[in-house]
């Protein structure tokens, strides 16, 4: 990791979403010892309408989880890649079943990453140093 | 001197709980995340967990009290899906794999299978909350006491 970033930490910015108040709880416990922005929804609905609008400061990285009612986290993932002003914005789903079909067609539907539940500290650690590689780039 | 008596209490109800089954490391990983800015954090994830439980096990139990052909086989599944997560995430292994159980159940249509499960969920649910509530007693008197908790 290089140490002159031209990006600062806290000008990163992680959107989180899950529909379990547990995993949200969790998520953000693990986020809060992270240098970055962490904003967390609980919603696929909530989550576009963020990134939708003016107001929301530009978003680095989405971590989602799979399974939700209503809209799930590959239709963010689908919607998020279909968009010219969000594509570029890696898309990281997380899920309490490991089914390889469906890690595969995330994948090759442009997931940046498939983790599988519960989070640890090492899977968001890995995260950080993609979006810091990802903001370096530039 | 009482809080080492405590300690020791604590080590043995944790290593029991987790060769019973009844928990597994994920609750020990739940440990870990206790910090002084956030002393409380295992008690309040596993409040949120219990929360969310009852209302699913309940939940579930009105569904599977509607009669043989009105059970809603989506809706239980996706239930029991959601109790699934939320009971791994904190290390409540013995109720994970009930949900697990009983998803195997939904998909085959099961109405015996899936209240079978039900009233085990019922049971390890009543357990496991019962031994999570000693676990965090004891922690509190430890603190209270002046001791310091594994993790601290």
């Amino acid at each position: 990791m290089s140490a002159a970033s031209t990006v600062g930490f806290g000008d990163l910015h992680i959107l989180a979403v899950d529909d379990s108040s547990v995993d949200r709880k969790l998520i953000e416990r693990l986020l809060r010892s992270s240098p970055f922005r962490v904003t967390i929804v609980d919603s696929v609905k909530k989550a576009l309408e963020l990134l939708g609008s003016l107001h929301t400061p530009k978003v680095d990285m989405i971590i989602t989880d799979y399974s939700m009612p209503e809209m799930t986290g590959y239709d963010l993932l689908k919607r998020v890649k279909a968009c010219s002003a969000l594509r570029e914005i890696p898309v990281v789903i997380v899920s309490s079943d490991n089914i390889p079909q469906r890690i595969t067609r995330c994948l090759e539907d442009g997931a940046e990453e498939f983790l599988l539940k519960p989070l640890r500290q090492p899977d968001l650690s890995r995260l950080y140093n993609l979006m810091l590689r990802n903001n370096n780039r530039h | 001197m009482e809080a080492r008596l405590l300690q020791r209490e604590l080590m043995e109800l944790t290593a029991r709980v987790l060769e019973e089954g009844v928990l597994d490391k994920q609750f020990l990983e739940i440990q870990t995340l206790r910090d002084e800015d956030n002393p409380n954090f295992p008690a309040e994830v596993v409040a949120l967990f219990f929360e969310d439980a009852q209302k699913l096990i309940n939940e579930l139990t009105k569904a599977l009290q509607q009669g043989q052909n009105y059970v809603d086989f989506g809706k239980i599944g996706a239930d029991a899906h959601q109790l699934k997560g939320s009971s791994a995430s904190v290390g409540a292994k013995r109720i994970t794999d009930l949900c697990i159980a009983f998803r195997g159940f939904c998909d085959q249509l099961n109405v015996e299978g899936c209240c079978g499960c039900l009233q085990q969920l019922h049971y390890e649910f009543s357990l496991t909350k019962n031994k999570l509530e000693s676990i965090f007693k004891l922690e509190k008197q430890i603190l209270a006491g002046g001791g310091m908790l594994p993790g601290m």
